[in-house]
């Protein structure tokens, strides 16, 4: 059974608008105008537990808002929604006690004080004694290689030892499902490498579910062996990574360096333009179209070397992205 | 592991954010004592008012004046609230997120953040009433017993009561974008009718019958006048304090739910 249940679930955003300068200002003053922003369009998937997902899509393409509905904090327009057997915008304590969420941007800690003194509200907040806390502090501590940080300022830190505090902190009720935020934002590759460790590490010693968004496919290809991708507010993919990236396989990778440097709109009628440096240009080409469009290339440009290879993963979510669609 | 007995369990977290928020109101060592002076703002009234009292036609001795004021100097500590500055900041930056993921009630970490501060400030508002006795013996006067206690469980109310109206306004933080907007109005009849300026006995009294039955002298002049001795109706008083705490309260908790549909954890 399911410990994720999602059906057609929407959430629409009134935004007011206001048009620039004075004269808008001063209608924006007076008659507030509101467009309604589709953030999420009726997204269904359910996850089992155990499972380790990761959520992936362009910037504001809806997976906060979605994450932010599963853990009760903002109330869902439409849809149906059940984790771990509750209904998450009524924040009951059951579901509380069974959830956590993780933003790599934001912090719960006190910044001022010692992580440790945070760590013991909570405690008192979820009613763990004091034997099951110390219990918990020293384990989740070892795991994160963090013992000796917990007593000093939070201020003090540096962003991949505040980042480790937040998860123990996060953690400590031993919550069953684990929706994380962007859990690697901004950290160098060591204390990213250490994260994601700590979270298989997690998932594997207490079979807690995780849903995650990251914008580091390395987060994704560590620890996902499902993906969801949405975009626009729509899910257009539900599946194993794998089976993702053998879906854009009839893709290449094409690099040319030429002997000139060419314009980005010229450059754009040969094919998908990934990136544009100097005398190199990157494109993906599908596969069906590398024969004409190498032909082209050379008939029309003044190559002087090109390769053809595999695109990085990066660059199929990428197009993912930017086109919306799948295959 | 769940601790199961729902007193010593609330009593648990209740002394913990307290000894929690109390270590970090010490962290702000030398903004406190900057705290309690920007409050001694009925030091200064107290020497305007003990000058015109000598005409001697308020009714109220220069005496009189001076112990009043001190009196509001020490209840306007123990009331001082900003829960909707706080408030307003978790809502713009998304911070009440982390909040509501807790089973415990957001308001309690701000209520137990103000109580702890009145006692990392207690301290240093002694020391100055300990200072301006030392300057003006002649203003020491010894309360009875029994309206010291009063005065203690009038101040606490008093407290409450600031703290609920606040928090009440700043639930509007969920709708407008500034709602310390309304705290800043609400404040001007703050300043007038509750005693802060002047004690409410010197009031024309068609304005005084009016004045005691809103909530705003039961925050400075109603707990100053027990403490010096001034003539109150403890009975009325109580129970207004109470209608208005409750009336507040409910409506609280009313936005407070609305308020949550609306919630949209910005930027987190």
């Amino acid at each position: 059974m399911p410990i994720i249940n999602v059906e057609n679930l929407s959430k629409v955003y009134p935004v007011a608008v206001k048009e620039p300068g004075l004269k808008g200002t001063l209608t924006h003053f007076f008659k507030r105008t509101y467009t309604a922003i589709a953030a999420v369009k009726s997204v269904s998937f359910a996850i089992e537990p155990g499972e380790v997902v990761g959520f992936l899509g362009a910037n504001g393409a809806g997976k906060t808002t979605t994450l932010k509905m599963l853990t009760g904090l903002i109330h869902p327009s439409a849809g149906q929604l059940d984790v771990a057997g509750y209904n998450p915008f009524r924040r009951e304590t059951g579901f509380l006690r069974k959830i956590t969420l993780v933003m790599g941007q934001k912090q719960q800690l006190i910044w001022d004080l010692p992580a440790l003194d945070s760590l013991r509200i909570n405690a008192a907040v979820y009613g763990i004694s004091d034997q099951v806390f110390r219990q918990r502090v020293s384990e989740l501590s070892e795991m994160l290689t963090l013992s000796d940080k917990l007593t000093q300022p939070v201020r003090k830190l540096s962003l991949g030892e505040r980042m480790k505090a937040e998860l123990l902190a996060a953690l400590l009720h031993q919550p069953q499902v684990l929706f994380l935020d962007e859990p690697t934002l901004g950290l160098d590759v060591n204390a990213q490498v250490s994260v994601r460790e700590f979270l298989k590490d997690y998932n594997e010693r207490y079979g807690a579910t995780v849903l995650l968004t990251s914008h580091y496919m390395a987060d994704i290809t560590a620890l996902c062996q499902r993906v969801l991708v949405i975009y626009e507010g729509q899910m257009i993919y539900d599946g194993s990574l794998d089976g993702l990236l053998e879906t854009f396989a009839p893709c290449r990778a094409v690099t040319v360096e030429l002997a000139e440097v060419k314009t980005t709109a010229a450059l754009q009628t040969y094919g998908d333009l990934s990136e544009v440096s100097g005398r190199v240009a990157h494109f993906i080409v599908p596969q069906e179209k590398l024969t004409h469009t190498l032909s082209r290339i050379l008939a029309e440009l003044d190559v002087v070397d090109l390769t053809v290879a595999e695109p990085p993963i990066e660059e199929i979510i990428g197009q993912i992205f930017r086109s919306g669609a799948v295959g | 592991m769940i601790m199961k007995r729902p007193i010593q369990n609330a009593l648990r977290k209740a002394g913990t954010l307290l000894t929690v928020y109390y270590a970090y109101m010490l962290e702000y060592r030398a903004e406190l004592l900057l705290w309690v002076l920007s409050g001694s703002l009925p030091f200064i009234l107290m020497g305007v008012w003990g000058q015109a009292a000598q005409g001697g036609r308020f009714g109220l001795s220069s005496l009189d004046f001076i112990r009043y004021f001190l009196a509001a100097f020490l209840a306007r500590q123990f009331t001082v609230v900003w829960v909707i500055w706080e408030f307003e900041r978790e809502i713009v930056e998304g911070k009440l997120s982390f909040r509501l993921l807790q089973p415990l009630d957001p308001g309690w970490h701000h209520f137990a953040s103000h109580v702890a501060e009145r006692f990392a400030r207690l301290p240093f508002a002694i020391a100055l009433i300990a200072l301006f006795f030392l300057l003006f013996p002649q203003a020491v006067w010894l309360p009875s017993l029994s309206s010291i206690l009063l005065c203690i469980l009038v101040v606490m109310l008093a407290f409450v009561l600031r703290f609920v109206t606040q928090y009440t306004f700043a639930m509007f933080a969920f709708w407008v974008e500034r709602a310390n907007a309304i705290e800043s109005f609400w404040f001007l009849f703050y300043l007038f009718l509750s005693g802060l300026i002047a004690p409410v006995q010197i009031f024309p009294p068609a304005l005084q019958k009016i004045v005691m039955w809103t909530p705003f002298p039961y925050m400075i002049d109603f707990p100053a006048s027990i403490l010096v001795g001034l003539p109150v109706n403890v009975g009325q008083g109580l129970g207004i304090m109470v209608g208005w705490i409750i009336l507040f309260f409910g409506l609280n908790r009313y936005l407070w739910r609305r308020g949550l549909k609306r919630y949209s954890g910005m930027g987190a």
